[in-house]
């Protein structure tokens, strides 16, 4: 057969053969061999540590009796100045997990975007999704991509919830992982987290009102009474704002559900009896 | 020393195109068809682990008919085509047409190039923004493409099935009644092999099923199976009307041995 080409590739216009290799589910490992240039944290500068890029701040998780949520402030700053007061710093990632963010905005946002699709390449190409621990040792791979960058001062710290469907019971199967700017990942079992720089005064605010056993708008005004905390202490952190109409952003994972953003006029509800209940207090200390 | 033995290029054409469709009229088919909520795809698929159909992207569906492994692999390079594209742009810039033109030139290069041709029919789906957006593409094993609606038939005997449903699909039907019409498709090809006695086998056709549902927020893309599936399947009917119909079948030769007539 002298007038056929035996080759084992083609060539064309078609699909590149990458797209063919059988090598993995993974979509950062098929990034990096058919398009490296895409990935985030290619090109490192040490002077990069000089930069003033805006940051993220304050993220909360807490687990309520059949799920879990994440919560965060809405404020990047940049130095001593407010780089952004509406910034979207917690996401849902895939049916059953979200993902909350501090550090170097930038970096982070294209982090969780990059596993939020990472998650649905491999539930698409295996037909089922990574189970709990696998998703959270994806993300711990992906913050260890970024340790040379964490070096050079551009550190991305997520926090990570979800609900975990194969927990025998179902009533504490929300689960809550952290990580450090090196890829560690940490189970917290005390049932609450927090990160980023106002997460010292959430955490303790959460240590005072966290209880396992609650619902879920309990767990919610939890949530934003520990970032008014966070907002209180912290010039980096943004508490609710009144004025422009700005509030916390919560997501709720439930078995039923799954990760659902709540919707604004829930968290504005939530935040305006915080604010109120704040004002309160004070009136009855001061009269 | 031996001379190589000489075939003109249209006869070489000619042995793979033969090749081809023999592979993919011997399975089993595949419908895809329009319904006023979105897309509906059913296969006749008695593996409930190896997909025929699949979701690519956020409204984007895969069907396809013919040897597993080579639109698996087709189906792969899909779903990170669209997802490295959505990934470098935006969501929104992923599209079936694009899709569906790289199937059409991957296809069409292995055909010319490769010593084998992939034995496999593909269907690109995409749900718009309104029942006059959705569309479908059919991609056949020699690269070629065809914008069809309101359904695609693939693999196995197509012709009763396309017969069948000529008159019956309905875009502006519900997803029952789609189902239902889809269904009685695929059953054309049981009774007109088999005669008689096949419509009780043919009401156990294992089924494979999916929507791309307009209505669903992101990923509009949702298997049909279990209890879900069970509720939207039409009423058994004890007795079918046999031996539906017949002609067309015939150059495919299936293993039933399609009989000319009754």
């Amino acid at each position: 057969m002298d007038n056929t080409s035996a080759g084992a590739g083609f060539s064309g216009p078609g699909l590149p053969s990458a797209y063919f290799s059988p090598a993995s589910s993974s979509f950062s490992d098929f990034v990096r061999a058919a398009a490296p240039e895409l990935l985030p944290g290619r090109q490192v500068s040490a002077g990069a540590a000089g930069l003033d890029v805006p940051h993220g701040t304050t993220i909360v998780a807490l687990t309520f009796a059949g799920g879990v949520l994440i919560a965060g402030d809405r404020r990047a700053t940049s130095g001593n100045l407010i780089a952004s007061r509406d910034i979207e710093k917690v996401h849902v990632t895939d049916e059953y997990s979200a993902v909350g963010i501090a550090g170097t905005a930038g970096l982070a946002v294209e982090m969780v975007r990059l596993y939020g699709v990472e998650l649905a390449h491999y539930e698409k190409i295996e037909g089922v999704s990574l189970s709990l621990d696998g998703k959270t040792n994806k993300l711990a791979g992906m913050v260890k991509a970024n340790l040379e960058m964490a070096m050079a001062g551009l550190a991305v710290v997520p926090l990570f919830v979800g609900y975990d469907l194969e927990a025998e019971d179902a009533k504490h199967a929300g689960r809550i992982v952290s990580y450090d700017p090196a890829g560690g990942r940490y189970e917290e079992y005390a049932g609450y987290a927090g990160v980023g720089s106002g997460s010292l005064f959430a955490k303790s605010a959460l240590k005072k009102l966290y209880d396992p056993d609650a619902d879920e708008e309990a767990a919610v005004r939890a949530a934003v009474e520990a970032l008014y905390d966070a907002a209180d202490d912290d010039t980096a952190s943004g508490g609710p704002d009144l004025v422009r109409r700005i509030f916390p952003s919560v997501i709720t994972i439930t078995a039923e559900q799954g990760a659902v953003q709540l919707p604004p006029e829930r968290t504005a509800a939530v935040a305006e009896a915080v604010v109120a209940g704040r004002a309160e207090h004070n009136h009855h200390r001061a009269s | 020393m031996t001379m190589p033995l000489y075939a003109s290029p249209e006869q070489l054409m000619r042995e793979r195109s033969e090749l081809a469709r023999k592979g993919i009229a011997r399975g089993r088919s595949v419908v895809v068809l329009k319904y006023a909520g979105g897309v509906l795809f059913v296969a006749e698929n008695p593996s409930t682990t190896l997909h025929k159909v699949s979701e690519i992207y956020d409204r984007i569906g895969f069907a396809a008919v013919g040897r597993f492994s080579e639109f698996e692999n087709l189906r792969v390079a899909g779903i990170r085509h669209a997802d490295l594209k959505g990934y470098q742009y935006d969501r929104r810039d992923v599209s079936a047409r694009a899709l569906a033109n790289a199937y059409a030139a991957t296809l069409g290069s292995i055909f010319t190039e490769q010593l084998k041709p992939f034995e496999v029919e593909v269907c690109v789906a995409e749900v718009g923004a309104s029942a006059a957006e959705d569309q479908l593409y059919r991609l056949t094993f020699d690269g070629g493409i065809f914008d069809e609606s309101p359904f695609v038939v693939m693999g196995g005997q197509t012709d009763p099935i396309s017969t069948k449903l000529k008159d019956v699909v309905d875009p502006e039907h519900d997803l029952r009644t789609a189902l239902a019409t889809a269904i009685e498709g695929l059953r054309a090809t049981a009774t007109s092999s088999n005669g008689n006695g096949a419509s009780a086998e043919a009401d156990q056709i294992k089924l494979e099923v999916a929507v791309l549902d307009r209505a669903r927020p992101r990923r509009a893309f949702r298997r049909l199976s279990g209890a879900a599936l069970e509720a939207l399947l039409p009423e058994p009917k004890g007795d079918e009307p046999s031996g539906e119909e017949k002609d067309g079948a015939s150059e495919k030769g299936s293993s039933g041995g399609t009989a000319e007539k009754e």
